[in-house]
């Protein structure tokens, strides 16, 4: 490890908490449904789009329509982009002839991009201008907004009293994608035009390298989507590589906003959660449960990847891991993303994951397994790390003697079932379809690793899918049938069997009392919660997964130490 | 309480002799938890009958033992829970089988086939046979089959002291009695039903923490049942036996075990503390309250007040005032006219004097309000001060009358209450008339700020006496002038406002207000329409126990939250036992997950299961007692239980598997 490389770490650290205000106080506009400077240029736009599909921004909606609204928009979006897939080849923008997806693999790629997972089971130079502007980029826009209009449905459910409505999921939608994903994207792609990040219509450039030998460059319109696909927390890259494509990720500078872009959003919603609630310590409180189980995060896979494998210093290789990742960026930087980019539900990368040490490695894995709410996707961050809020509250919360309560809601047995039934689809399909792979032989076909580290890469899969990750261990030949469909299911219940029951817990909690708070409320803030929360994510999230690290990463991490690698 | 009596060795005898009872599986699925550890005992046990477990004979037979001794001990538990307020449900179901009733013509029935409106005639030496209302006579009555107080009471016809119990004595007189209950349903059937807990229903908070129990029970059946998937892949199996272990470890048994037991112990203790909850649910919301309502008198004053100084008319002499107040006060019997003379004689240095034998003693009176004496000396009055105005037209006109007004209201806003003191017609001055905060309120009222509850006097005071007093009491807020509306709508503003209430009361004009509390405590020696409406009974009719009430609602909620806490904080060493355990024929590595370093596999996942079934027993007495609350305001409360039960029940079992590891494989067990 480096004195620069924990620079960079607590430089990063501390733009990211300073983000958390300004764009809260954005983000909360928004939420109340407020005009902001941009309105005067873009209301307009925002009016004549209900007008256009006859919506009233001002009906609000109870729960039940709020999720159903949510779901066929979703349905839709990812029958439209399944079919541009599957006729590419007679759709225009396709200079390079490319042929449409098979049935399975388009499938498995509209889910992923509708549950803002951005799994790519494909390569991207598949993918004709057409397919990435219109069938992808739509999603990483929309599934954004949506799991952002979620977050707001459930603040609303704290914030408001005795009433039967959440909001309404068409103006939460348009509102987040016009005022805020759009404009800021526009001015994060013009920031990585300048720092040389292609944007053309151009699909691809022949030339004669210094060497005398013919190369194909593959462009397009890169900038765009790489400004939403990090700052939606999407991660599908334009290319295969990733952010590890020179064209992707240019460079240092462009690294760390690369980097900051993927928290922005999650960083701002804790913040607007506490203003929604009236008190932005609550606010501060999550902030800071999140941020410290980033740093341990991070500073466990900068410690293992700077250790490097001791077999190969045995052979007189000095120095950390370098395998798998980019010498531009090195290993502080490579550590850092990877850890960043799984605590939110990006999945850019730009280093190889499979590549990391195991223990390195099983850093990005423990942190999607506990549901990538360490900040977290955009929206689905929150509401995940809330849903364990609740559990924590109410655990704990009995032993000040009085009903837990949280931010002035009673925690009851209805929300208490909803908040188990939707953290309980995490272990159900990522050690369910791993435990199946791991006995099936179309899943056991998958791995392209023997022995433990083979494992991890199926957990990886899973555990990626499930929790709308979308980043890859590599390493395992995943456009299969199998894979490719149980990953599209483990994908849409990851997605939506989360987000229903947390918009039902919006709704009940609307409907309830507010409780005033009093010297004899629980306290959630402080010291003490977030060292409560943080315990409970562990214990009740993480424990879980223990047996399948002890057989993937740990194993694989013991084997190493005795000079076996797989 | 004691350890001692918690573990009598009768109420252990036949605990377990119910637990075996509770074995049955309608008993059983009540407590999911419970009932999935069975099923997974019972599928051992089978296993182990058919032979198909490749593991050593010794260690699947204790491995079974130790499942069905978690089961025993859980419904050990709720038995011996249950069985401390048995003995008690016995002698009172004694008192109500051999009731008989006799009716106005004469005729002799059973209790059991009296009907609401019937109406019973009961005299001296006779047991009242059923819950009802007196609608004619007075009597004095011994409740102490009910209160165990064996002080008779008063039970008169109208007002406020109408309401009679089954099973308790008439020692005085005759009365008529009305039947208010049904069969079946009066006070101490539900007495009987209560302290048994045969009719428990679940609490709110209880059934969310089942939920969450259950939902932890599947989440961890779900990372329990991919283990053979996983290890299939790493090319072996894991013998069934094992994969119970670890699931009987992870599922929360130890606050399944002992939730029931918590909520009857609640219950019993709220009933040893001579309080009746109509359901637990009142107890819970007893926990939850914000505000408490507070009776001035009684509660926070004690019932009398005291003659506290003598305020003279700028033309009167103190020692005039003092022995005209002191004449007016010799026949006054009361408390307040007693205080009198006290003053007179302590302050003002004048000898107690003795009735004048020809002295016409003038009582008081509702409608006079005046109270004293004609005699030699003249006429003395002492009153009202509106009261000796109206009496005394003359010297109401006079200057004297304006100073006598202007003296009054400093006198009330000091928050004492003035009398006027009179002779001959002639305005002398004012005695002051101070109530008496009990002692040690105003410590209760900081406890109870601390615990986050607000408190509000109510009183017929009006408001700069009530004020003076609330803020020499240390109250939150006070109620002037209050009348039963009052209450009503106060409490329906704070309830508004989304906070929980408590109240007491006893009079009929009470209930509505009881009713709307979110706890109302009624009085036992209270009408019977304010028993009815209220969702506790104080047997001891004593308000401050409502203090009391909410501490013991606050307790039952923290030793569920603490011993859940403690239960899954436990999870963490149970993992470090048995995953390197399970694992280690696979990777050989996995040994350093060893933490403990236990003796090998087999004694390790012994060693665990027995820990996770001795703590439950170790826990009773535990989760009878409840624990210790103490007002010290949420955040320290809250700092205190996390390092003793979540730090703890961290801690607790590495060094509990690691001891009990050290006498297993000692005793070479596995």
């Amino acid at each position: 490890m480096t004195i620069q490389g924990w620079m960079l770490i607590v430089l990063f650290t501390a733009i990211a908490v300073a983000l958390a205000r300004p764009m809260g106080a954005w983000l909360f506009a928004l939420y109340e449904g407020r005009r902001t400077p941009l309105h005067r240029l873009l209301g307009p736009a925002e009016r004549a789009f209900y007008a256009m599909a006859g919506i009233d921004p001002g009906e609000e909606q109870g729960w039940r329509r709020y999720a159903v609204h949510m779901v066929a928009f979703q349905a839709v979006l990812a029958a439209f982009t399944y079919a541009i897939l599957r006729g590419q080849a007679a759709l225009p923008l396709n200079p390079r002839g490319l042929a449409g997806q098979d049935p399975h693999l388009a499938m498995n790629t509209a889910i992923s991009f509708a549950t803002n997972t951005n799994w790519q089971s494909y390569s991207g130079e598949t993918l004709s201008n057409f397919s990435q502007m219109l069938g992808l980029t739509i999603h990483n826009f929309l599934s954004a907004a949506t799991g952002i209009a979620i977050a707001f449905a459930l603040f609303r459910g704290f914030a408001r009293r005795e009433v039967g409505t959440v909001g309404n999921f068409w103006a939460d939608c348009t509102r987040v994608t016009l005022y805020l994903l759009l404009p800021a994207c526009i001015v994060y792609a013009l920031f990585l035009v300048a720092c040389g990040v292609p944007q053309t219509f151009t699909s691809n450039v022949d030339l004669t390298t210094l060497e005398g030998a013919r190369q194909t460059l593959v462009l397009g319109p890169v900038a765009s989507q790489e400004a939403i696909k990090m700052l939606g927390t999407n991660g599908g890259g334009f290319f295969n590589a990733n952010s590890a494509h020179p064209f992707e990720n240019p460079g240092a500078l462009t690294n760390l906003v690369e980097m900051l872009s993927i928290f922005a959003i999650g960083v701002g919603l804790t913040d607007c959660f506490g203003r929604a609630v009236g008190n932005r310590r609550q606010g501060q409180a999550l902030l800071a449960a999140m941020m410290a189980l980033f740093l341990a995060g991070t500073a466990i896979a900068y410690w293992q990847e700077a250790a490097g494998n001791p077999v190969l210093h045995h052979l007189g290789v000095a120095g950390g891991n370098m395998e798998g990742k980019e010498v531009r960026f090195g290993i502080a930087a490579s550590a850092l993303f990877a850890v960043v980019t799984t605590d939110a539900s990006c999945g850019a990368v730009n280093a190889m994951h499979d590549s990391f040490t195991a223990l390195g490695g099983m850093v990005p894995l423990f942190n999607i397994q506990l549901g990538e709410i360490v900040v977290g996707g955009v929206g689905s961050g929150i509401y995940g790390f809330l849903l364990f809020a609740i559990l924590a509250v109410f655990v704990a919360g009995l032993m000040v003697g009085r009903t837990p309560e949280y931010v002035g809601k009673k925690i009851e047995a209805r929300e208490v079932k909803l908040a188990v039934l939707a953290i309980a689809v995490l272990p159900l399909c990522i050690l369910g379809l791993t435990a199946a792979s791991a006995v099936h032989p179309l899943g056991l076909a998958g791995p392209l690793n023997k022995g433990p580290h083979g494992f991890s890469e199926v957990l990886y899969a899973f555990s990626s899918g499930t929790g709308n990750n979308g980043s890859a261990f590599a390493g395992l030949t995943a456009a299969t049938p199998w894979y490719d469909g149980w990953l599209a299911i483990a994908m849409w219940i990851g997605r939506f069997f989360m987000i229903v029951p947390t918009l039902a817990i919006a709704g009940s909690l609307a409907a309830k009392r507010f409780t005033p708070e009093t010297s004899g409320s629980f306290p959630t803030t402080g010291p003490l919660w977030v060292g409560l929360l943080i315990g409970v994510i562990l214990i009740v999230g993480g424990l879980t997964f223990l047996p399948g690290l002890a057989l993937g990463p740990i194993a694989d991490h013991l084997a190493m130490i005795h000079g076996q690698l797989f | 309480m004691t350890t001692a009596s918690v573990f009598s060795a009768d109420l252990v005898g036949s605990a377990v002799v119910d637990a075996f009872g509770k074995l049955s599986p309608r008993a059983l699925v009540r407590n999911p938890v419970l009932f999935t550890t069975a099923v997974v005992a019972l599928l051992l046990t089978v296993l182990l009958a058919t032979g198909t477990e490749r593991l050593p004979f010794g260690f699947q037979v204790q491995l079974i033992v130790w499942l069905w001794l978690t089961v025993l001990f859980g419904t050990f538990a709720e038995a011996l829970a249950e069985g401390r307020g048995r003995a008690q449900a016995a002698s009172l179901r004694a008192t109500q089988s051999d009731l008989v009733a006799t009716l106005p013509d004469g005729r002799q029935v059973p209790a059991v086939r009296l009907r609401r409106g019937d109406e019973v005639v009961v005299v001296a030496g006779e047991l009242i046979p059923a819950d009802g209302e007196v609608i004619a006579g007075v009597a004095s009555v011994n409740e102490a089959a009910i209160t165990g107080e064996s002080a008779p009471v008063i039970r008169e016809a109208g007002g406020d002291r109408s309401a009679v119990t089954a099973g308790t004595r008439v020692i005085s007189d005759r009365i008529r009695v009305r039947v208010t209950q049904e069969p079946g349903q009066g006070f101490l059937d539900r007495m009987i039903a209560l302290v048994e807990g045969a009719e428990r229903q679940k609490t709110p908070n209880e059934i969310a923490l089942t939920i969450l129990l259950v939902g932890l029970t599947i989440i961890f059946l779900i990372a329990v049942a991919t283990i053979p998937g996983f290890a299939s892949y790493a090319g072996g199996s894991i013998p069934v036996a094992v994969l119970a272990a670890l699931l009987i470890t992870l599922i929360p048994t130890t606050i399944a075990a002992l939730l029931s037991a918590i909520g009857i112990a609640g219950m019993d203790r709220l009933v040893r503390f001579n309080v009746l909850a109509k359901s637990g649910r009142a107890v819970e919301a007893a926990g939850d309250i914000d505000v408490l309502l507070l009776d001035k008198t009684g509660t926070i004053t004690i019932g009398d007040r005291q003659a506290n100084e003598l305020r003279p008319l700028r033309a009167v002499a103190a020692a005039e005032l003092a022995r005209a107040a002191m004449l007016a006060s010799l026949a006054d019997e009361t408390p307040e006219g007693r205080s009198v003379l006290v003053l007179v004689r302590e302050k003002h240095g004048l000898a107690t004097g003795i009735l004048p034998p020809d002295a016409e003693i003038i009582p008081f009176t509702a409608q006079t309000r005046i109270s004293g004496i004609k005699g030699p000396g003249g006429l003395m009055q002492k009153g009202a001060v509106d009261a000796i105005l109206r009496a005394n037209p003359d010297a109401a006109a006079s200057a004297a009358a304006e100073e006598l007004r202007r003296l009054t209201e400093e006198i009330a806003r000091s928050g004492q209450t003035p009398l006027a003191v009179a002779q001959d017609g002639r305005l002398l001055g004012l005695l002051a008339l101070k109530d008496v905060i009990k002692a040690g309120v105003r410590e209760r009222f900081a406890e109870l700020r601390r615990m986050g509850i607000r408190t509000v006097m109510i009183t017929g005071d009006n408001p700069l006496t009530a004020a003076s007093i609330a803020a020499e009491a240390g109250v939150d807020d006070f109620l002037a002038e209050a009348t039963p509306e009052d209450k009503l709508a106060l409490i329906r503003k704070e309830q508004k406002g989304g906070r929980l209430v408590a109240m007491c009361g006893d009079g009929t004009n009470d209930a509505p207000a009881l009713a709307q509390a979110d706890v109302g405590v009624a009085m036992n020696t209270g009408t019977q329409a304010a028993r009815e409406a209220g969702n506790m009974v104080d047997l001891d009719s004593d308000p401050t126990k409502l203090i009391e009430i909410v501490g013991l609602g606050k307790q039952m909620l923290m030793t569920r939250g603490a011993l859940t806490t403690f239960s899954v904080a436990n999870d963490v060493a149970k993992y470090f036992a048995i995953i390197p355990a399970m694992f280690v024929a696979l990777y050989p590595g996995l040994d350093v997950l060893n933490v403990m370093h236990l003796a090998s596999p087999h004694s390790a996942i012994l060693s665990a299961i027995i820990f996770n079934a001795l703590i439950i027993p170790a826990l009773v007495p535990l989760a009878l007692k409840g624990v210790a609350y103490r007002p010290i305001g949420a955040g320290p409360l809250l700092a205190r239980n996390l390092a003793v039960y979540g730090c703890g029940g961290l801690v607790a079992p590495f060094v509990g598997i690691k001891l009990i590891d050290l006498v297993v494989a000692g005793l070479d067990l596995a």
